[in-house]
């Protein structure tokens, strides 16, 4: 009885429940940062990579998509995390930005959007085509997948993809967001992001919101409303020229 | 007061989204286009202007700076319900077209940063 009104009372209540559930995670992910890492490797980061793994375990054990959110006692993980509230936390941080920062990096930045995604696009389209495919369409869906998972699926069902094709090409964005999710803090020394204007175009080129949204916080959380500012045209620009000058580019090179 | 700074992020943020949706449409996109991003200069716009002719109080600026700082909390939650095992269990081709998309994505922020600095109009390190 009493652990069936505890589920209860949790399941019920889930985003406080979310609250819990997120709190400790970054306690105990800080604690870890600091015990055992001595600071060399951010608490933020640490939860996040440790988010994915449980994700990966919730996944695991419920057969659903939404990670641990699939677990009813934890749902309200999945609305704590899902786009709504992710997005106003996004549109908040930019309260005490550079605007003279963002208008000076605006050109570049603008640029690195549209590069990024032909770039993506272009790397993912060639492994399409190294591991056998050389349907136009199914080569073209691959190749949005790599820009995010949802230019993937957008483009897939506007070309009359497969299903199996479209299911490859949000795994590939999924893929992308992951890696870019925890790589991103390791090798930010190395490529320079520690300014509003290499945020912005490394927003730019990677174009995931959800992996440059944990990428920056796991790097420097001051970074994160120059590199969400660019990220969230990737979509939208990866949307319009896939099925489009993309798709046409790819029709043209496999004939 | 500070519902009106959580008011004025809310406001923001679904009149962006509005816009994308509406730049969505009308260039053809089933997508959002820059809808948070166009919330975010908005933030800043009234936000600065409203520094010069009538400052926020720091109740309201808290309003917004309460959600700025649960930025991370829920980037970890939203870590939490990915769909991990559909990227770890999808085979070589999606593995190797996101990991290599990373690759050569990371590869060229210097090369861009290098680009933006020498620009005439970027006098000063950006």
């Amino acid at each position: 009885m009493l652990m069936e009104t505890l589920t209860a009372a949790l399941a019920k209540n889930g985003i406080i429940t979310a609250f819990v559930f997120v709190g400790v995670l970054a306690w105990l992910s800080y604690w870890m940062s600091d015990k055992l890492t001595r600071g060399y490797v951010h608490g933020s980061a640490i939860a996040i990579t440790l988010g994915l793994v449980i994700a990966y375990f919730g996944g695991l054990s419920t057969g659903g998509s939404k990670g641990i959110a699939d677990i009813t006692l934890l749902s309200g993980v999945g609305i704590l995390g899902g786009a709504m509230f992710r997005d106003f936390a996004i549109v908040a941080t930019a309260f005490g930005a550079d605007f003279e920062a963002i208008k000076r990096a605006g050109f570049v930045g603008a640029f690195s959007v549209v590069f990024g995604v032909v770039l993506s696009f272009a790397v993912g389209a060639v492994t399409a085509v190294a591991f056998g495919y050389t349907d136009p369409i199914a080569v073209t869906t691959i190749g949005a997948g790599a820009a995010t998972y949802i230019v993937g699926p957008v483009t897939g069902t506007a070309l009359g993809a497969s299903s199996e094709v479209v299911a490859l090409s949000v795994a590939a964005g999924l893929v992308k967001s992951v890696i870019v999710m925890v790589g991103t803090s390791f090798v930010a020394p190395f490529i320079g992001l520690n300014n509003p204007q290499s945020a912005m175009i490394y927003g730019g080129l990677m174009g995931t919101t959800s992996g440059v949204a944990a990428g920056l916080a796991a790097t420097d959380p001051k970074l994160v409303p120059y590199g969400a500012m660019t990220a969230t045209f990737y979509t939208g620009v990866g949307c319009l020229l896939a099925p489009s000058v993309l798709f046409l580019i790819v029709r043209a090179l496999l004939n | 007061m500070v519902v009106y700074g959580v008011a004025l992020l809310a406001f923001c943020m679904l009149f962006g989204t509005y816009l994308g949706d509406l730049i969505g449409t009308l260039i053809g996109v089933k997508a959002n286009v820059g809808g948070v991003g166009i919330a975010m200069l908005m933030l800043l716009v009234l936000t600065n202007l409203s520094h010069r002719k009538f400052k926020l109080s720091p109740p309201t600026e808290s309003g917004i700076t309460f959600w700025s700082a649960m930025y991370i909390p829920i980037v970890i939650a939203m870590a939490a319900k990915q769909n991990v095992i559909a990227a770890v269990s999808s085979g070589w081709l999606a593995v190797a077209a996101g990991a290599l998309a990373v690759i050569a994505s990371f590869a060229l922020i210097p090369v861009f940063s290098r680009l933006g600095r020498e620009q005439p109009a970027n006098d000063s390190e950006g």
